[in-house]
């Protein structure tokens, strides 16, 4: 994942660790995706990732902690680039079972992370100091390879 | 929107019109405990009309999976109907699409289970 050094910030917000911070950070990323100029799939694409990460951001990192918060960060340059950076005890992603191999497949949960990455362009998970886990996602801005 | 559910009796299977979003919350929720009541009722043959869901997160997914297989251990059969595009998108990225006996017709569907 390359530093993008032109990026402009265009949010930067620090969200409750609620179910309604999960809408209002997609509804707010999906405005800037909207004016980046993505169209209604990959905007479709975004909305799933962020969900996702939020969800996890709220529910396994913060654990729905009052006292915790979510920053939430977006990047315009030549990429779109959403930071999503919680509190919680944070997890190694090498332990996260796969969700598509057979064992796994009628599992309840364990697809959020698959889908970001399969949503998004790129994704990195990194632990935070002293506590919490950042989730970088990034679509890039530009005609599509055909 | 949230997540609207209609129970529908055609011959012995139980048809639910789905529309709206199944996500983590009333949602996802709202589904689990419509299938777990008609489980428990002894019904064994469900139809999940999906032709009207906008949306759906991977909480929704695991209610989908749980519900099929909480039928099928009661010896019962969940199947799909009418998927979305987007909706046909996730099952097949989740490798779910094979799992589950989806169908386009409603009459097609129902004479499925006979």
């Amino acid at each position: 994942m390359e530093l993008d050094t032109g990026a402009k910030e265009v949010l930067d917000h620090h969200y409750p660790s609620t179910l309604e911070s999960v809408d209002l950070a997609e509804g707010e990323i999906l405005k800037a995706a909207e004016h980046t100029g993505f169209d209604e799939d990959d905007r479709h694409r975004i909305g799933m990732a962020v969900r996702e990460c939020m969800v996890n951001a709220v529910v396994h990192g913060n654990r729905y902690n009052r006292n915790k918060r979510v920053h939430v960060r977006v990047s315009v340059g030549v990429s779109f680039t959403i930071r999503i950076t919680d509190q919680g005890e944070g997890f190694e992603v090498q332990e996260v079972p796969d969700p598509l191999h057979d064992t796994n497949l009628l599992r309840h949960s364990g697809r959020g992370l698959f889908l970001m990455g399969a949503f998004m362009d790129d994704m990195k998970v990194c632990k935070v100091s002293p506590a919490g886990t950042e989730v970088t996602l990034v679509k890039n801005i530009g005609p599509k390879e055909s | 929107m949230s997540v609207k559910l209609n129970t529908r009796q055609v011959g012995d299977v139980t048809v639910i019109d789905v529309s709206g979003r199944i996500t983590l919350g009333e949602g996802s929720s709202a589904l689990r405990d419509a299938l777990r009541e008609l489980v428990a009722k002894g019904n064994k043959k469900i139809l999940l009309n999906l032709g009207d869901v906008s949306y759906i997160d991977s909480s929704g997914i695991g209610e989908l999976v749980s519900g099929f297989t909480t039928v099928a251990n009661q010896g019962g059969t969940l199947k799909l109907l009418s998927l979305t595009k987007r909706v046909k998108d996730l099952l097949q990225i989740t490798k779910l699409y094979t799992v589950f006996d989806v169908h386009e017709d409603e009459a097609h569907a129902i004479r499925s289970f006979a």
